[in-house]
């Protein structure tokens, strides 16, 4: 079969879901929120076709903890909403990561502003979970399954930070079944809660402090921070980072999600016409791939956060670099692929004006 | 020696304790709590794990637990337990339960967890039938915290923050959850036992069997609420912890199956049953010292 065979022209949010079902996932649990709901419409019907279950929650704090549950059972489950849906989940997910159950989290977010909510969260206590951001649906179908894998390989959830260009955009894509080939044999889980070990004085427990059972008192602090070892090892080795003309860049662009794309697309342009002009965009924002956007920068003189916030990602940037390089913020507060149509359309025009203007500055102050 | 040797009790011990016996439930990994003295937490959810054993599900069994002092029994019930954030225990449940069809899943929580924090995830859980049971220990306080008022302590009821009393004009009123799930449609059995008597102990099992049983037929929600003795909480002497229950709690929170077979019984009907028995329980005393 030729590949073109099996491509379909799917929205983003279809792909996404056809995606997840593939990954093997039989649990979505969601609350509907613009643009999240076309997720939670398409699992909503092809979950029970698959021999799975989608429950529509009466609230974000009952998805999460549904989607909780169900992941504790040993099958991949996931849930999703926007950045503000997934404001109200934040306790749940900060328990459920000391708990090392391997959740998938979808946001499709009303833009770039959760770019902290996302990489730092809002929950109790010392976690991380990864984030993957793709640029566009191809990327997103193989994400999404890269997030499966992820998650039950580090024993952690997995965010994909989407956005409405995303979610509400079509392209023709192709969704392996059972995920992408070289993603390497995952662990057992003998930790999952199915009621089997009941009554036989080795029971399960699946809790955030580290308790186990037919032990008195807790040691959370011992559990916590091989937790934290863990977090360290998963920052070492699983950033993901796409970088283009970056060996001559005087100017680093760094920029990540959808709007990226654009970015890349202009900085090829900007390169056609001879400005010695770089691309790195980062795929995981937590691990943040430090290591090459330093690597990139050591050679500019100055680098460009292109992001449609306030400012966000740019605190990342300048760790990594660690002031051998200035770097500006070069993006804005837009509510472009909020989904609402009311915010300024971040085009190559746009994304042009700004790069030459960060170019331009750079040579003006040298 | 002749007779039972009489241990005084107003002078210190001469020798260590020593268990004579041990009667254990298979489901408890130690015969120890760590709770306060008095506490009638332990009474329940001993009910409830024999119970589970005397249903069969003693190896298939999913505990969604709380946060309150029942929790420290996370560690000792021999069933897998999934430990819940604070309220979110029925939502948890309501996930493992989805894809563990043929388990025994229920929920563990305190009155703070689930008629405070946690007050729409039980009603949704139970509104949507889901095929679990969620049991609720109520004492009427947070006694893990020191003794302060949720939203099940009754009018007049000393608390650390209602010093002198609930009062209603100034606190608000008390939820009856059990009387409110009874009458949602999901809700296959809801019932409200205590643990302050014998026969109060024997009723709290008689429900969790009979909620156990709604379970794993597939009627729908299932719902037990036990009222359990808090001396600490409630800043009584130890002794006086079943009175105060029977006196103070249950004179609002009046037990009795609550709904079985689409019937609901109001709170008028169980106080005349009560009343009813009560007074057939005195004839028969009185007709036993009459012998």
């Amino acid at each position: 079969m030729s590949h073109t065979d099996t491509m379909r022209f799917m929205e983003g949010s279809e792909a996404i879901a056809e995606a997840t079902i593939a990954a093997g996932c039989r649990f979505f649990a969601g609350y509907p929120m613009t643009p999240f709901t076309e997720l939670l419409e398409h699992l909503a019907r092809r979950l029970p076709e698959e021999g799975g279950v989608c429950v529509n929650a009466e609230s974000e704090l009952e998805a999460v903890g549904m989607a909780w549950g169900a992941v504790a059972t040993g099958n991949r489950a996931a849930t999703g909403s926007t950045g503000q849906g997934l404001a109200l989940m934040q306790e749940s997910f900060s328990e459920i990561t000391r708990a090392e159950l391997p959740l998938v989290i979808f946001n499709m977010a009303r833009g770039q502003s959760d770019y902290f909510q996302a990489t730092r969260g809002g929950g109790h206590g010392d976690y991380r979970h990864m984030v993957l951001a793709p640029m566009d649906i191809a990327e997103a179908v193989e994400l999404t399954q890269l997030a499966f894998h992820l998650a039950d390989k580090w024993l952690n959830p997995v965010l994909v930070y989407g956005d409405y260009l995303l979610a509400h955009t079509s392209e023709a894509v192709e969704i392996p079944q059972g995920g992408p080939d070289g993603m390497g044999a995952l662990p057992d889980k003998p930790w999952k809660i199915d009621g089997r070990l009941a009554g036989s004085g080795r029971s399960r427990n699946a809790n955030s402090l580290g308790f186990e059972k037919g032990k008195p008192g807790i040691d959370p602090e011992a559990f916590w921070k091989r937790l934290a070892v863990k977090h360290e090892e998963i920052d070492a080795q699983e950033a993901r980072v796409e970088t283009l003309f970056t060996e001559d860049a005087r100017l680093i662009v760094v920029a990540f999600g959808s709007i990226a794309k654009f970015v890349r697309y202009v900085v090829k342009q900007l390169r056609a016409e001879g400005m010695p002009v770089g691309f790195v965009r980062p795929i995981t924002l937590w691990p943040f791939p430090s290591e090459a956007v330093a690597k990139a920068a050591s050679g500019a003189s100055r680098v460009a956060v292109l992001e449609q916030n306030a400012g966000q990602m740019i605190d990342d940037v300048r760790l990594a670099v660690l002031g051998t390089a200035p770097v500006d913020g070069i993006g804005e507060i837009s509510t472009d692929s909020s989904g609402f149509g009311v915010g300024a359309i971040h085009d190559a025009e746009f994304i042009g004006r700004r790069i030459r203007e960060a170019f331009t500055g750079r040579e003006q102050r040298t | 020696m002749n007779g039972p040797t009489i241990v005084p009790t107003d002078v210190p011990p001469d020798r260590p304790a020593r268990q004579l016996g041990l009667d254990k439930p298979r489901l408890l990994l130690s015969e120890q709590h760590h709770l306060c003295p008095g506490c009638g937490e332990p009474l329940a959810v001993r009910m409830m794990l024999e119970a589970i054993e005397e249903v069969g599900m003693a190896e298939n069994a999913v505990g969604v637990v709380g946060i309150g002092c029942y929790t420290t029994f996370s560690g000792t019930m021999d069933v897998d337990v999934i430990q819940a954030l604070h309220g979110r225990a029925p939502s948890v449940a309501t996930g493992a339960k989805r894809m563990l069809p043929d388990s025994l899943v229920f929920t563990l929580q305190g009155d703070g967890d689930m008629v405070n924090e946690g007050l729409q995830e039980v009603v949704h859980t139970a509104a949507r039938g889901e095929s679990l049971t969620c049991v609720l220990i109520n004492n009427g306080v947070f006694g893990e915290t020191g003794g302060h008022m949720t939203a099940t302590t009754v009018a007049g009821q000393r608390t650390k923050n209602t010093l002198e009393g609930r009062d209603p004009d100034y606190h608000g009123h008390p939820i009856l959850i059990g009387d409110i799930l009874a009458g949602l449609e999901g809700t296959a059995y809801a019932a409200r036992g205590s643990v302050h008597n014998a026969a109060g102990v024997a009723g709290a099992k008689r429900m969790f069997r009979k909620a156990f049983e709604t379970q794993m037929r597939g009627q729908g929600f299932s719902f037990v609420e036990v009222l359990t003795m808090c001396p600490t909480g409630w800043f009584i002497p130890t002794a006086e912890g079943p009175d105060y229950l029977d006196r103070v709690m249950g004179e609002v929170h009046v037990t009795g199956d609550l709904k079985v077979d689409g019937r609901v019984t109001t709170t008028e009907e169980r106080r005349a049953e009560t009343e009813r028995q009560t007074a057939e329980f005195e004839r028969m005393t009185r007709a036993g010292n009459d012998d």
